[in-house]
């Protein structure tokens, strides 16, 4: 199974409780994946500040050692925000390294996400303590996506949860099973791609990164991914300044989208959306097998 | 005189155990579905039930006799094994909308997606919209009626069953061929209008069905399947 969850804000009316209206939608995803739970939240951003989420699972370290030596390593000014077992750092220096330097230097953490918009969260676990433990109602922005795990490829692991990330300020989420990403995990670390775990979700991540990397924009990326990925799914991709929705051709994967004057909601099962303001005015329709839906505020 | 469930205060069971529990006649009224799943499923006793607002999975699932009506949507699964009875939804429909239905009556007013139909086995089905990819597949008996167009792969392995579109059709799916509308069709597609209350000229209708050349394996189909063998390919 799996919930996906995705709400874009087009005005401003419900963004300072864009935290609020994910975590009720979130709840009503909870029996489609109790094992985990994750989400990412777009907020506008801060004048340019790259921000690098990043996870020491289970633990609390002292951060002040690491954010020193990246600022080091950026020559530029970073600073560090720490909520739970996640930390978010925050520089005018480049993301990318950034991340890379994450990575390369401080060992047993996960960089989670990047980007000037993006903060990301996840943790196994009920949806509902996942959601309590990271303030998710706190946060206010132009767009979340969140997801519930029932993992069935891999293991019941943090870091094998969702979002996961594919570039700046981009992420996805998955309900399904990928049936070839054994193949294209290599396929892509021959590209340069890396893998963190054995998790088919990750793969189509790192496809989609690829594609992106390579010039690709959102929609000619997914386009080609329905050539080369196998199996089911549904997919939420977060991008910078929106959403982005993809169904298999064979579609046994569920997914509804509702749109008012305010907002555009999906997710795996109407009860999610059920829950938003002024739904009784929304249009309801359920996403076309293999068609590419975007939502952006630039449009 | 009808019993009101409002699901903000009744739980589902509830609504569900009264159902059960009515008698020829009740009737009922639902407000606040807000997409619970289950809502108004294995009625035996001829009821009326009002559902008011969106449903999520099996709405009316394994119904029998009574009507249920849907003001709104429904998700996967309405009306899945309907025996009799008639269930109506004024707004669409997700995926497998009344599957594997042995007898009864299901109106989709809206669109249906993907396998409207699926191992149908009786039920008479009408969709005032369109039906999603592979509606019908693997049908048995009964009518699909579609006022709109069928997505591809309509009827796909189709045993038995009537196929009714009005609009275009994207691909028949495998075994799944037009038929000749005879008089006897236009005499049922009539009175299936009527029954779901929506309004169409029948001549308007093309009619698909079976050709029925997967009942069996054919023998002559032999060469080609060691041919295949032998180049390693699967059949």
């Amino acid at each position: 199974m799996c919930g996906i969850v995705g709400l874009f804000l087009k005005t401003e009316k419900y963004r300072p409780e864009l935290g609020r209206l994910t975590k009720v939608m979130l709840h009503e995803m909870r029996d489609r994946g109790p094992d985990s739970a994750g989400f990412a939240i777009y907020d506008g951003g801060t004048d340019g500040l790259t921000r690098i989420t990043v996870l020491a699972e289970g633990q609390r370290p002292d951060w002040g050692p690491t954010r020193d030596a990246l600022s080091t390593a950026l020559g530029d000014e970073v600073k560090v925000r720490p909520i739970e077992d996640h930390a978010v750092f925050e520089t005018s220096g480049d993301g990318r390294i950034a991340r890379q330097w994450i990575i390369d230097n401080v060992p047993n953490v996960d960089v989670l996400s990047y980007g000037e918009q993006i903060e990301l969260y996840k943790s196994v676990g009920d949806p509902d303590l996942v959601a309590s433990r990271y303030d998710l109602a706190s946060f206010s922005g132009t767009h979340a996506i969140a997801h519930t795990r029932m993992a069935t490829e891999s293991a019941v692991t943090t870091n094998g949860s969702h979002p996961f990330v594919t570039g700046a300020d981009t992420c996805l989420v998955h309900n399904g099973s990928l049936s070839n990403h054994n193949g294209l995990r290599a396929r892509l670390e021959q590209q340069g791609e890396s893998f963190q775990t054995e998790n088919d979700t990750e793969v189509a991540a790192g496809y989609l990164s690829w594609r992106l990397r390579e010039g690709d924009t959102i929609d000619a990326a997914l386009q080609q991914a329905l050539v080369d990925l196998d199996g089911f799914y549904t997919f939420a991709i977060g991008i910078r300044d929106g959403f982005a929705i993809l169904r298999d051709p064979i579609a046994c994967k569920p997914a509804v989208v509702a749109e008012t004057d305010d907002w555009v909601a999906m997710s795996s099962e109407y009860r999610a959306i059920a829950q938003l303001p002024d739904v009784q005015h929304a249009t309801v329709s359920e996403p076309e097998p293999a068609r590419i839906y975007t939502w952006s505020l630039a449009a | 005189m009808s019993v009101t469930f409002d699901l903000e205060t009744a739980s589902l069971r509830e609504l569900n155990r009264a159902l059960h529990a009515a008698n020829d006649g009740d009737a009922f009224v639902v407000k606040n579905v807000r997409g619970a799943h289950a809502v108004a499923a294995g009625i035996t006793a001829d009821v009326t039930v009002e559902v008011d607002g969106s449903v999520g999975y099996y709405a009316a699932g394994m119904h029998q006799r009574g009507t249920v009506r849907i003001d709104g949507n429904a998700s996967t699964g309405l009306a899945e094994n309907i025996m009799s009875g008639a269930v109506h939804i004024t707004g669409n429909a997700t995926m497998s909308a009344a599957a594997s239905g042995h007898g009864g009556l299901v109106v989709i007013g809206g669109n249906s997606g993907a396998r409207c139909g699926i191992s149908m086995k009786g039920v008479d089905i009408v969709v005032g919209g369109n039906v999603g990819h592979m509606s019908a597949f693997m049908a048995q008996a009964g009518n699909l009626i579609v006022l709109g167009d069928a997505a591809a792969d309509l009827g796909d392995s189709i045993y038995e069953a009537d196929i009714f579109v009005r609009g275009t059709v994207e691909s028949l799916g495998s075994d799944c061929v037009e038929k000749e509308l005879r008089p006897e069709h236009v005499e049922t597609v009539t009175q299936l209008l009527a029954a779901a209350a929506l309004d169409a000229n029948v001549a308007d209708f093309s009619r698909y069905g079976s050709a029925r050349q997967l009942y069996n394996f054919h023998v002559d189909d032999i060469d080609a399947e060691i041919a295949a063998a032998k180049n390693g390919a699967s059949t």
